[in-house]
């Protein structure tokens, strides 16, 4: 008992460790406070996949009762905390993915047009900026072919998983 | 739409990865700048402190003492012949720009395009220049003032820091400067960047072009110190070999000469740095700016004249006839008593003659009191330690004593209020502290701001010293707004530029650009791998030199001796050894990459890091190590040492230089070490050592394998 004990305190400890650390990467006065808006940085780099719906929600949690543009690690490690244990907003596996992209593909091509991701990503479930499509089809667009190839795109991102 | 929503979660989260690999790199950039802007810091008042201590005739006194002599030739006729330009003959092969004075539009345009052709401005036409801008400057106020009268714009552009391309290209998309487009220009012109002269001569140009409509603020970069160490000097001095040196001190004046704040519609307030909890305006209008040659150090003191004939023993004394205020030459004998009517004239509203009899005994009180005041007032304006002040001190004073001891204060004061206009930065929460991490300066909070911007009646604060990813950023409630204006400042790739325009409706408008366009067709995982790979290339320079600390600090965790430790020890060792303030667990997949349970084998480790090695001529020693971490400051002190700017420097001056270095990091390196190692590095066996040659054998060589070098680097991109 006194085993599982240590056991889950050395996890906990762990834990409370990796958000550290990715908090104090936005520490920039090392005062133990972030700027609100890189909240969701800092989490989605834990691993996590919220969506912005669910961002707003954690973000309410850990603010200041008078929100005051920062967010202090006393308050945020507790949630993060839970939000790790509890597995919330899991990773999305590759396959999943892929059926996602091929929902969009509805004429089975193989590949979707700039256009097609644009108007999807751009209208629908928790819409693009500009500048975030523009980023996405910067990197996910065939040169040469000038179409997505969405199966590559999803493999090759993978990769990047270190 | 669920498909959308789950691409969208998706792409946002590998987003946030590498906005985290990003912030990582940006601050191993960010924090090896500032240990370097503290070190600078640290050796200047190591000098300070060697200024005070030690007897006049040691030698190492002697090698620093002239950056602290103040400037001996000051009467303006006295100026004009030193830097007189007409001897300077044009050679005829010379295929660079012409200039006539005065100046005309036309002439600076093609000043302006040679540079973009990569010529080079004679150095008659550089002191001719350069002597115009001082009248200039001269006749100008501490603050600028500024107005949108008549639906004119205004430009504002923040630091450049030798980027010439940058500048360009605000003058590309923006049009020069001219009646109908007014500039403020926000400090930092210099150091770093490789155009630095280039950009004071235009901006110089332009200047006199336009006195109305182009408006320099002064940067903690202009500064003949700070210029030591980051390389405007060695700019100089490398492009004008015969009359840098010449430059180098017009500049000084030039410098010290520039406005300290700009102020639009007395609404919008632009200094470099920022402000602090006692910014007031009223000082800074009322100071004499030109005193302040370098904010490392004290004013320039035209009061207390006997003060410096005391730290400066100098057999050939200055010559005391060094005041601006214009007051008629004086002798060092009499220097006592004329320092007693300056106290009169500059504090005119206490009437009462000045006790001479009391100011005499002061001098001759002991030397101690005289460093604690110095000491005092480098404190107050936040550099250096404490005062090690006895309680004694206050017991020489008495009331009349008042009048020197109020001049010292109103010093201090000034002196503080110029270190916080001009290195200072913002923080997100309340409250005003000392600047630890650039070791000037304060931090200042929202309340701060909003105090200050209401006790003066203004709205807007504009500030640059800091770069940003962007080129901007907002803060304090949308009431400051920082603007930086050198794009790809640390790396290819790491930031953009950009520059303001302020409308009559006072709101700003922020242009961006960056300057090479390989950088903005990358992607943003293009770029951010490339500035990655930089970063951690610099930091692997930092663990090589740190290696037989870091080792000792590995070993402390390893008490059996079996070469592993824990990757958690491992953290905590690189923390303490290296004193960077870096997320070293979130970095450590990027600098270790073989683990094994957790633990790591620290000597094939640091095997593994030496893939990169310094030349190859010099042998690896402790020396060379401790040599290699501090190159820096060694640098600085070399320049500080060549007087005469001609790049080479004796045996004799590099053993005292290496003492002095290792009295200033409390290190013993034997004699033997430094004659060997001079030896070593006398490449061409005359004698004398060539500072770029000896900095030169520092530059780490990247060794062999390329393969290990990928490895440990990471995924290309």
């Amino acid at each position: 008992m006194a085993e599982d004990k240590d056991n889950a305190e050395a996890i906990l400890s762990v834990v409370h460790k990796k958000i550290g650390d990715a908090f104090d990467v936005f520490d920039h006065e090392f005062n133990k406070t972030v700027d609100v808006r890189e909240i969701g940085t800092i989490i989605r780099s834990l691993g996590c996949f919220p969506s912005e719906a669910e961002l707003h929600d954690i973000i309410a949690e850990v603010e200041e009762e008078e929100p005051m543009g920062y967010i202090r690690f006393e308050k945020f490690l507790p949630a993060m905390t839970l939000v790790l244990m509890e597995r919330k907003f899991r990773p999305i596996p590759e396959d999943l993915l892929l059926q996602a992209f091929e929902v969009l593909d509805q004429h089975k091509k193989g590949h979707l047009e700039p256009e097609e991701l644009t108007k999807y990503m751009t209208q629908e479930g928790e819409p693009f900026t500009l500048e975030e499509m523009e980023e996405m089809l910067s990197a996910a667009l065939d040169p040469d072919k000038n179409v997505i190839f969405y199966k590559d795109f999803v493999g090759m991102m993978a990769i990047e998983d270190t | 739409m669920r498909a959308a929503l789950l691409i969208q979660r998706w792409y946002r989260q590998y987003v946030a990865r590498l906005e985290m690999r990003r912030r990582c790199t940006w601050n191993i950039f960010q924090s090896i700048e500032y240990a370097g802007e503290q070190d600078q810091i640290k050796l200047y008042n190591f000098f300070a402190y060697l200024m005070d201590h030690y007897t006049p005739a040691s030698s190492e006194r002697n090698l620093i003492s002239h950056i602290f002599r103040e400037n001996d030739l000051m009467r303006d006729i006295e100026w004009e012949r030193y830097f007189n330009y007409k001897n300077i003959e044009i050679p005829e092969d010379y295929c660079g720009p012409y200039l006539t004075f005065p100046l005309t539009s036309s002439t600076v345009t093609e000043l302006v395009e040679a540079f973009r052709n990569k010529q080079q401005l004679h150095s008659r036409y550089v002191l001719q220049l350069l002597g115009e801008t001082w009248k200039l400057l001269r006749l100008l106020p501490n603050i600028n003032h500024v107005s949108t009268c008549h639906t004119k714009e205004i430009t504002i552009c923040g630091d450049l820091h030798g980027h010439l391309e940058d500048l360009l290209l605000v003058f590309y998309k923006n049009g020069l400067p001219s009646m109908e487009t007014p500039y403020v220009f926000n400090g930092d012109y210099v150091d770093r960047g490789k155009n630095s002269i280039e950009i004071l001569l235009i901006l110089f140009a332009f200047l006199l072009l336009y006195p109305n409509d182009v408006h320099l603020n002064r940067g903690n970069h202009e500064d003949h110190i700070v210029n030591l160490r980051y390389g405007f000097t060695k700019e100089v001095l490398g492009k004008y070999r015969l009359h840098g040196k010449k430059i180098l001190k017009l500049l000084q004046k030039i410098f010290s000469y520039l406005p300290l704040a700009t102020v639009i519609d007395q609404k919008v307030l632009i200094v470099h740095g920022g402000i602090s909890d006692t910014f007031d305006l009223k000082i800074i209008a009322k100071m004499d700016r030109h005193r302040f040659v370098s904010t490392l150090k004290p004013p320039k003191s035209r009061r207390i004249r006997h003060k410096s004939k005391l730290c400066d023993q100098e057999p050939d004394s200055e010559k005391a006839g060094a005041e601006d205020s214009g007051s008629s030459a004086r002798s060092a004998p009499l220097g006592i008593r004329r320092t007693c009517s300056l106290i009169s004239l500059t504090h005119s509203s206490s009437s009462e003659g000045v006790d001479r009899s009391l100011l005499q005994r002061r001098s001759l009180q002991s030397h101690d009191s005289v460093e604690d005041e110095l000491q005092e007032r480098r404190h107050q304006a936040g550099l250096g330690a404490s005062p090690s002040r006895g309680d004694g001190q206050q017991s020489h004073c008495s009331d009349k004593d008042a009048e020197l001891t109020e001049a010292v204060e109103a010093d201090a004061e000034e002196w503080k209020q110029i270190v916080d206009l001009l290195w200072s930065d913002p923080m997100s929460t309340n409250g005003c502290m000392p600047n630890e991490v650039r070791g000037g300066g304060c931090y200042w909070g929202p309340d701060v701001t909003e105090e200050v911007l209401n006790r003066h009646n203004l709205q807007l604060l504009i500030r640059s010293h800091e770069c940003k990813q962007e080129g901007y950023e907002f803060c304090h409630n949308r009431k400051v707004l920082t603007i930086f204006s050198a794009s790809n400042y640390y790396e290819e790739g790491s930031n953009r530029g950009a520059y303001i325009r302020l409308g009559p409706d006072l709101v700003p408008h922020l242009i961006q650009y960056q300057a090479t366009r390989t950088t903005r067709d990358q992607t943003l995982r293009q770029s951010v791998g490339r500035t990655e790979r930089s970063a951690l290339r610099a930091l692997r320079e930092q663990l090589f030199a740190h290696k037989s600390d870091l080792i000792s600090a590995f070993q402390k965790y390893d008490p059996d001796n079996t070469g592993w430790i824990s990757l958690k020890d491992w953290a905590v060792a690189m923390e303490t050894v290296l004193q960077l303030a870096l997320p070293w667990r979130v970095l450590r997949s990027q600098l270790v990459s073989s683990t094994q349970d957790g633990m790591l084998d620290f000597h094939s480790w640091f095997k593994e890091l030496a893939i990169m090695e310094p030349n190859k001529d010099l042998a690896h020693t402790n020396v060379l190590e401790t040599l290699y971490k501090h190159h820096s400051n060694l640098e600085t002190i070399f320049r500080v040492i060549d007087t005469d700017n001609s790049g080479f420097i004796s045996f004799e001056e590099f053993r005292q230089t290496w003492k002095l270095l290792s009295s200033h990091l409390k290190m013993e390196i034997s004699d033997e070490a430094i004659v060997d190692l001079a030896h070593s590095i006398d490449f061409n066996h005359d004698g004398s050592i060539d500072i770029n040659e000896f900095m030169e054998a520092f530059r780490l060589v990247d060794s062999t394998h390329h393969d290990m070098g990928n490895s440990l680097i990471g995924a290309p991109s």
